[in-house]
């Protein structure tokens, strides 16, 4: 059975009262692949993940999934820990010692390119810096299968850009199987394997799309540009229609657009 | 500085009204007098600040303890929720001028029941800016801990708990600002020594300035707390940026 390290979905219907956030999504992802999620706001992106993570159970059909780690849409860093501790939160949960967390954490730090802020607290980090904590928190759980919910969602599009190179980067050193929910049709070509295309609420799968391509992958390379565009037309962007009002401008201008419209979603 | 020039414009108009203005000193003594009489009478008033400073110390750090444990006790169980939030409330309609009697009474002239008004008028804000704060710690950080299967202690351990004490030391300085009407009323039911027994004799002989000067120290025993309260959380809660250009 794959789901050691891989997620199988299978059917999976949830709603929260009267509304459906997912319709029978079956999804397959195999341990080390990446696999991006994009769709519309509210499409239950965020809802699938917390279902990965088993912060809830499907309605119906079944979710197999190997331990899994989230890193929440905003960062969640707690203010009052500094850089070292929040990156160790998941180590201090897991029962290991502050000081034994907090070497562990540091281990890290020249990697993440946090070197000399380690006893800084999130108000005094970028939101770059912020993003490479929070990962760093998620890796350190330990979890093969990580859930990242829009990372990059709340940061400036250039900053985006560097980062969404340091997490390929990140990846190709540290291969996890990810789950990666995102507005930005580019930024799941850049990083993913396979990219699953999600309908507007209640979210079904639309299509996938292999991302057959060689890393590093540069955004203006012709394959991926072809890829980019093919998303966003099945995604409808280029009709006038509701779902491309909404995609297009997140996805084309890298604006911090977020999921909000759904419960938890 | 502000503060500074406001309270010199106040006990100037205060000292000019009552000098001028012919007031009847037994019924508004002039500052002058009131410092008059609290330079006069500090051997006799200081072993009542004492007392009465004691007496609010106790009733605060003993609110803060129930308080604490009832905030807590409320956030992690609905059934105690429901079963003490309409007492806790109620227990700040209960008129102390009324009951201190009845506590007098019961348990005596000592300092327990002193402490226990105190901490009766104390533990209202202390529990519920707790409890709020409990309930107010970011959803994100604690899914987040849910997802790492953390225990029920641990996320109260490590996000509900830190994330609560600025609302509960908004509790406790408000505490400590009301915390001398406790004591004053307990010592008017039934008191040796106590700030509010100067308050009650300096009154029976109409030595309204000695009335006042208690007053004043009551005035000061209330800041004194608050400020020490303030000092505290600045010490603990260091992860908030202050805006404060120029100090309090």
């Amino acid at each position: 059975m794959q789901s050691e390290a891989g997620v199988e979905l299978d059917a999976v219907d949830k709603g929260y009262g009267a509304v459906q956030a997912l319709r029978g999504v079956s999804l397959r992802v195999a341990p080390g692949e990446i696999v991006a999620l994009v769709g519309p706001s509210g499409c239950g992106k965020s809802t699938l993940l917390e279902l990965v993570c088993g912060l809830g159970a499907p309605d119906s059909g079944t979710v197999r999934a190997g331990a899994a780690a989230l890193m929440p849409q905003r960062d969640a860093l707690l203010p009052w820990l500094t850089a070292l501790d929040n990156a160790g939160l998941a180590l201090r949960v897991a029962g290991v010692g502050r000081a034994a967390a907090r070497v562990r954490a540091h281990e890290h730090f020249a990697a993440f390119g946090l070197e000399g802020f380690e006893h800084a607290r999130p108000a005094a980090l970028s939101g770059g810096m912020r993003q490479r904590v929070a990962f760093l928190r998620t890796l350190l759980a330990g979890r093969p299968v990580l859930c990242l919910d829009e990372p990059f969602g709340a940061l400036d599009a250039l900053t985006r850009l560097q980062m969404q190179r340091w997490l390929a980067g990140a990846l190709a050193r540290e291969p996890r199987t990810v789950l990666l929910v995102t507005h930005d049709v580019e930024e799941a070509v850049l990083l993913a394997d396979r990219v699953v295309l999600l309908s507007p609420r209640p979210g079904r799968v639309v299509e996938t799309l292999d991302v057959l391509l060689p890393r590093p992958r540069e955004r203006d390379d012709v394959a991926v540009v072809e890829l980019r565009e093919r998303a966003l037309r099945v995604l409808g962007a280029d009709d006038a229609g509701a779902l491309g009002r909404e995609l297009a401008p997140a996805a084309r201008a890298g604006a911090p657009a977020r999921d909000e419209a759904a419960p938890g979603s | 500085m502000i503060a500074a020039l406001v309270l010199i414009a106040l006990v100037g108009g205060w000292e000019a009204l009552v000098r001028l203005g012919g007031v009847d000193p037994l019924l508004l003594p002039a500052p002058t007098q009131v410092l008059e009489a609290l330079w006069e009478d500090r051997s006799l008033l200081a072993p009542d600040l004492w007392t009465t400073t004691y007496e609010v110390v106790l009733g605060l750090a003993a609110a803060t303890a129930a308080g604490a444990a009832l905030g807590v006790a409320m956030h992690l169980s609905p059934a105690l929720r429901r079963a003490l939030r309409p007492l806790v409330i109620g227990s700040q309609a209960v008129p102390v001028p009324v009951i201190a009697p009845l506590v007098i009474l019961v348990l005596g002239f000592g300092l327990a029941p002193k402490v226990l008004l105190v901490a009766l008028v104390c533990f209202f804000p202390i529990t519920i800016n707790l409890y709020d704060g409990l309930r107010a710690a970011d959803p994100d950080a604690r899914r987040l801990l849910r997802s790492l299967q953390a225990s029920r202690w641990q996320s109260l351990r490590l996000v509900e708990a830190p994330a609560a004490l600025p609302s509960a030391f908004t509790g406790l300085k408000v505490a400590a600002a009301v915390a001398v009407i406790g004591a004053v009323f307990a010592e008017w039911a039934g008191a040796e020594r106590g700030l509010g027994r100067v308050l009650i004799t300096a009154n029976g002989q109409l030595a309204t300035a000695r009335a006042f000067a208690a007053t004043l120290l009551l005035f000061l025993l209330a800041i004194a707390l608050y400020g020490a309260c303030a000092l505290l959380e600045r010490r603990v809660v260091d992860w908030i940026p202050r805006t404060e250009p120029g100090g309090p």
